[in-house]
């Protein structure tokens, strides 16, 4: 894979190494990537197919709350409806987590209690990443203190973007070790590494360094998630499985709005990582009005007619 | 010198035209009726068309055929323009609607080759014209201050239902369409219809595309109702269901059961003269009343 082949142990050892381990990654063929996205976005998904993909996209649905004006009625409401989300049919099954910021993280401990919903929160300076380490590793000692079982890391973009790997590798370290037991998703915000081939690296120093998931943003930044990048990110989680024989989740974030969008991400992983994938361990989408969208499509296929907003609650 | 190099040019070029025998015709630009959805002008995503003939039988052009998926569409974007729409003024939507009527009334060329006679178009506007003084006067006539027994004001105004689903009538073309589309716009509702009228619709359609109409408050779709109008009446976020315009017995009582899942407002099927003065009930029909109490100052 590399033109230095060393054991991935060795990568590492120095920010030299780790350079020339990231840098010799394959380039991305940018135009490629665009095609074989768009290609895998025209697959059509009707009937039964899309009534399995659709339960499966809400099993995988982050349930997601990050807004300044975020009060603990609201969480409790959003909880609820992760518990529930359609309550006219007890056949629809609960979301995979909520995702809140760590002050939220009592409140949804409390409300999800019993559920089996996971409770992820984002930390580390959400969503800049601009704040000391000990900072960053306070905010993530709080936030699984407080109950929270999954944790959503920002990496440094500005030292990613210098160049500087180990700090960026050293770091998600010292994290994912204050994370004791909670997983551990890096957000690689990709929207704001500029090329493809720095998506690659990120995503392969991120599961270096330890990470469960890799997910493309934080929601914060245009553009968010796209088909292109999480399909890089696929491919990354499918090497990385290959050639350690560990197995990393990926998670799109932000701006997956439609039912229709959903299943071309699902068709993405299919095709791209295998069915391996195809469960809520291991891939997410974080979403909130997303949910709405895909009870509305599962709805229609249950009652044959076209459902509307007004019968599902506002988020 | 370069001027005169041009000259001789053009004289060859015309001396080619004339010893070739004949002079070529000007290549007729017909126009394509395509649907009137969101403030565009898209073909139907079903990619069908259908043929519409004069009333002498000959061919005069293709005309989209809209399906079900662009119905669900035309649902979207009626939904998506009604904030903005049902909040305007009564005094601007009014402005609108006249300037509807200007527009038609310097489009009368283009319908009268459509073989709508000029009388028909005159009262066309007039309607609009009715309806756009109707927009800021309608609160008075059917809201008003309740008397109560109580320190209250109590308040009532009218307020748009939402999305109004209709079927236009066959005939008139042009009248039957302004005299379902107008009232339900002059109430701050939002319009979804269906005609098998393509060519009168389509060119409508031109005239509320340039009259500061915002995109989505009105959206035609040409085709079968029988097709297209059953997704309409149940679909959950259509708000209202007009079906006076509708010949087909057996179609409206089928679309009227599956409205009443919805709780939709429907106007039933009923044999209307469209000369005759319409009164208020089309726009009625598409209003809920809201009712305030407020404590008087003690």
């Amino acid at each position: 894979m590399t033109a230095t082949i060393s054991p991935l142990s060795e990568v590492t050892r120095s920010d030299a190494a780790l350079r020339t381990f990231l840098h010799g990654l394959p380039g991305v063929d940018r135009v490629g990537a665009d095609a074989r996205a768009a290609g895998l976005g025209t697959r059509s998904i009707k009937t039964t197919a899309k009534a399995w993909a659709i339960d499966l996209a809400i099993r995988m649905v982050d349930l997601t709350t990050l807004e300044g004006a975020d009060t603990p009625g609201k969480v409790r409401a959003l909880c609820a409806k992760a518990r529930q989300p359609d309550p006219g049919d007890p056949s629809c099954p609960p979301v995979a987590a909520i995702c809140v910021y760590p002050s939220m993280v009592p409140t949804a401990h409390e409300a999800l209690r019993g559920s089996g919903i996971h409770l992820a929160s984002v930390a580390t300076a959400f969503p800049s990443g601009q704040a000391p380490l000990k900072v960053k590793l306070d905010d993530t000692r709080a936030a699984v203190a407080a109950g929270a079982d999954e944790i959503d890391m920002v990496i440094s973009r500005g030292a990613f973007l210098s160049g500087r790997y180990l700090e960026v590798f050293e770091e998600i370290v010292a994290i994912k070790e204050a994370c004791g037991s909670a997983h551990l998703k890096v957000i690689l915000e990709t929207g704001e590494l500029v090329t493809y081939d720095n998506v690659r690296r990120a995503s392969w120093l991120a599961m270096l360094a330890g990470g469960d998931f890799i997910k493309t943003s934080t929601g914060k930044v245009a553009p968010a998630a796209t088909l292109p990048v999480t399909l890089i990110m696929l491919e990354a989680v499918r090497d990385f499985l290959d050639t350690t024989g560990r197995k990393v989740g990926v998670k799109p974030a932000g701006g997956i709005r439609t039912t229709k969008d959903a299943i071309k991400y699902l068709v993405m992983v299919n095709e791209i990582a295998g069915d391996g994938w195809l469960d809520p361990d291991w891939f997410r989408f974080g979403a909130s009005t997303l949910l709405n969208d895909l009870l509305m499509q599962r709805t229609k296929l249950a009652t044959g007619h076209y459902s509307g907003p007004d019968y599902f609650t506002l988020d | 010198m370069p001027a005169k190099k041009k000259e001789s040019a053009d004289s060859v070029a015309s001396a080619t035209r004339v010893t070739a025998g004949a002079v070529l015709p000007r290549l007729a630009v017909r126009k394509t009726y395509k649907l009137y959805i969101g403030g565009a002008f898209p073909r139907s995503e079903s990619g069908r068309t259908y043929v519409v003939a004069d009333s002498k039988g000959q061919f005069v052009a293709n005309a989209a055929q809209a399906s079900r998926k662009d119905a669900r569409d035309a649902v979207l974007a009626a939904r998506a323009a009604f904030g903005k729409w049902s909040g305007a003024t009564a005094y601007n939507k009014g402005q609108v609607i006249y300037r509807v009527a200007e527009m038609l009334e310097g489009r009368r060329d283009e319908f009268a080759a459509l073989e709508v006679p000029a009388s028909e178009v005159d009262e066309a506007v007039d309607r609009l014209v009715w309806y756009a003084g109707w927009t800021d006067k309608l609160a008075q006539v059917v809201g008003g201050a309740n008397p109560v027994a109580g320190p209250y004001f109590n308040i009532s105004s009218p307020e748009p239902s939402g999305v109004v689903a209709v079927v236009a009538p066959s005939a008139p073309t042009l009248l039957g369409l302004v005299s379902v589309i107008a009232p339900a716009m002059a109430t701050g509702n939002t319009v979804v219809v269906i005609t098998d009228a393509p060519r009168v619709a389509i060119t409508l359609a031109e005239v509320l595309a340039t009259s500061d109409v915002p995109g989505g408050v009105v959206n035609i779709l040409t085709g079968s109702a029988a097709e297209m109008a059953p997704w309409l009446a149940s679909h959950s976020d259509v708000n209202g269901l007009d079906l006076t315009g509708l010949a087909d017995a057996k179609l409206a009582l089928e679309l009227e059961q599956a409205a009443a899942e919805t709780l939709k407002r429907v106007r039933r099927p009923a044999a209307v003269d469209w000369s005759a003065d319409p009164g208020l009930a089309p726009m009625t029909a598409y209003l809920e009343t809201k009712t305030v109490w407020h404590p008087k100052g003690i």
